[in-house]
């Protein structure tokens, strides 16, 4: 992998203390192994911001869920009062609460523009399968820890929402109803629940995501990042053992980086200062009362990163069947490595069948995205369906169309244009 | 190879393949073993089980026509005094049911029958939807104008539509597939209903 350079503490100065932890930690190695080494494609684009975008997210949503945590409290009697506690009492407790309910939307938001940017290069290719299976492990426990979270303020809308997921699990045939049972700890979604969850979003979850991302980043600095043109870079190795069309991570892009964490930053802002519940898409109206047993909200749907899989649900008029396509509706990017069969990597080398259907396909998400927070009658259903069947025939017809599809010859270089 | 170190030769693997394979195996067997209590630590503790017990209804403070909603075991139950007319409804749509027999859905056999009920009059179920467990909501009034001319009365779940008869049973175009359960229930004397148990003499919980 990275040339044979000889140690940089080599020239440190004996005795000083880069020399002295040098001997008993390897640290200029992990510097250079991981980023002044580490050669990224010369060619990225916007696309290739999300990654690192994501990780501050992470840093975001741990630093504040860790001082939510001091003032939480889970249980039936005090979830919600904590919450409003923490909003009108402690010191700068809304700044802290928003920015962890923000993050949580900024978060799957990244992700998803992270997912297609692999969609759009066919980074998911050979050979980087493991990378991606890697990364869904990391957006399947993102997708548990989001619902987790969004049960602990005990509002209206957490009760019927945890109520509407946990039962999903009774359609399983046989073990259904005593899994519902187990999950709940109780004959309802109670204090048993909540609690569990509680335990599930501080501690089990977040260190399932750590280690999630830490393997998703070592698979990484196996195969290198793919790039707009879908080209290996370490194909074509210059005299100095690095690839010609490769520069080191450090300092290139994590400067490029901060200048997106710094836009990002700004955006996310402006959603908490001004728009914290971002018209009831990141918090919703419901969820500002108390949970009650009693009373269903006139309409549930779950936050807005949920609705594509939900309306897929609702489409099904079987509760079964519906259930499991919306299983399968996120499972399916699980195989998208194998069911693409095109010879190259990149949109930008694919013909016209393959650039169509990933259109149809994104347009389709956001469609579904969208019907998933309307109620479930007349029209609504009926395009959910329509969506729905666009969204699996993507996935189901991909080892076909890909592999008809015509191509463009890939160049050899990466295509670049400099600044200068 | 220093002195006192068997060499290869002497290895006699199959007997270490043997013991490393035993090893391995038993201390599989016992991890297996050892995620029973955390696994059963997630069912319903003693607490949640005794709050589960049985629970009484007085049915003299119920009008003719009207429901009223009482908690056991953490869910509603709906209970209906049912008027002639209201019983006289479940007659006649029995091709738009999925289940008018209630032949795959959940009840006491004591309820496995049109009414749904022990005792016509009275109508007795778990207020959770059996598609995903929202709570319908009571729409009694024949030919609701949301639900269709020839609504004959019955419960609508607004969550994802499902539409229930006066027994509640589903109606085709439902994302239901079951009718709403019945709690296994008696009734203690003329007035007294008894939520949780088949039989009034029963003191303990069914479950």
């Amino acid at each position: 992998m990275a040339a044979p350079v000889p140690p940089p503490a080599a020239a440190a100065k004996p005795g000083g203390l880069r020399a002295w932890i040098y001997k008993r930690f390897p640290i200029e190695e992990l510097i250079r192994d991981q980023l002044t080494g580490y050669y990224a494609p010369k060619n990225f684009n916007i696309w290739y911001f999300f990654g690192s975008l994501a990780l501050v997210v992470l840093v975001l949503q741990l630093v504040t869920g860790i001082f939510l945590t001091m003032f939480y409290k889970p249980g039936e009697a005090t979830s919600f009062d904590s919450v409003e506690f923490i909003m009108r009492e402690v010191q700068w407790g809304w700044l802290i609460r928003y920015l962890h309910s923000t993050g949580a939307s900024v978060f799957f938001i990244v992700v998803y523009l992270h997912m297609f940017r692999s969609m759009l290069y066919g980074s998911y290719k050979a050979p980087r399968e493991l990378l991606w299976l890697i990364g869904m492990l990391v957006y399947l426990a993102l997708m548990a820890e989001a619902f987790f979270g969004y049960v602990l303020p005990w509002g209206n809308m957490s009760f019927w929402g945890a109520q509407v997921i946990v039962n999903l699990f009774g359609t399983i045939p046989v073990i259904g109803p005593e899994l519902v049972l187990w999950i709940r700890g109780d004959y309802g979604i109670a204090d048993a629940t909540l609690n569990r969850f509680f335990a599930l979003h501080v501690a089990a979850v977040p260190l399932a995501i750590l280690l999630f991302v830490m393997l998703h980043l070592v698979a990484l600095r196996r195969t290198g990042s793919n790039n707009p043109d879908g080209i290996e870079i370490k194909e074509r190795v210059g005299a100095d053992g690095h690839p010609l069309d490769g520069i080191p991570f450090h300092p290139y892009y994590t400067v490029k980086d901060i200048v997106g964490v710094g836009v990002m930053l700004v955006m996310l802002a402006i959603v908490v200062f001004f728009v914290p519940s971002f018209g009831g898409l990141f918090l919703e109206a419901p969820n500002f009362e108390p949970a009650n047993p009693m009373s269903t909200p006139e309409h549930i749907a779950p936050v807005w990163y949920f609705t594509p899989y939900y309306a897929i649900l609702r489409a099904v008029p079987d509760q079964r069947l519906g259930a499991l396509l919306m299983f399968l509706a996120v499972a399916l990017f699980v195989f998208l490595p194998w069911l693409d069969r095109s010879p190259v990597k990149s949109m930008r080398y694919r013909g016209p069948i393959s650039r169509t259907a990933l259109a149809i396909f994104a347009v389709s998400f956001i469609a579904l995205g969208y019907l998933g927070l309307q109620p479930a009658e007349g029209l609504y259903v009926i395009l959910a369906r329509v969506f729905a069947c666009c969204y699996f025939g993507f996935f189901v017809l991909m080892p076909w169309y890909s592999r008809i599809d015509k191509v463009k010859p890939v160049p050899e270089r990466v295509v670049f244009h400099d600044h200068a | 190879m220093a002195d006192g170190v068997i060499g290869d030769s002497q290895v006699d693997k199959s007997r270490r393949v043997f013991l490393t394979t035993a090893t391995v195996t038993t201390g599989a067997i016992g991890a297996a073993f050892a995620l029973v209590p955390f696994i059963s630590s997630w069912m319903p503790s003693e607490r949640a089980r005794a709050f589960g017990a049985p629970t009484e209804l007085d049915l003299s403070k119920i009008e003719p026509g009207q429901m009223v909603m009482v908690m056991w075991r953490k869910q509603p139950i709906f209970v209906v005094r049912r008027t002639a007319a209201m019983l006289a409804s479940l007659a006649g749509h029995d091709d738009r049911l999925k289940d008018p027999t209630s032949a795959n859905s959940d009840q006491p056999p004591y309820a496995k029958n049109v009414q749904r009920a022990r005792k016509p009059e009275f109508l007795v179920l778990i207020g959770v939807c059996t598609h995903l467990g929202c709570l319908p909501k009571a729409r009694f009034e024949a030919g609701f104008a949301e639900l269709g001319a020839d609504w004959p009365g019955g419960f609508f779940c607004p969550c994802h539509g499902s539409r229930f008869d006066l027994s509640g049973r589903v109606f085709d175009g439902s994302p239901a597939s079951v009718n709403l359960r019945v709690p296994p229930y008696a009734f203690a004397g003329e007035q007294t209903l008894v939520i949780g148990v088949d039989s009034a003499n029963q003191k303990q919980g069914a479950a």
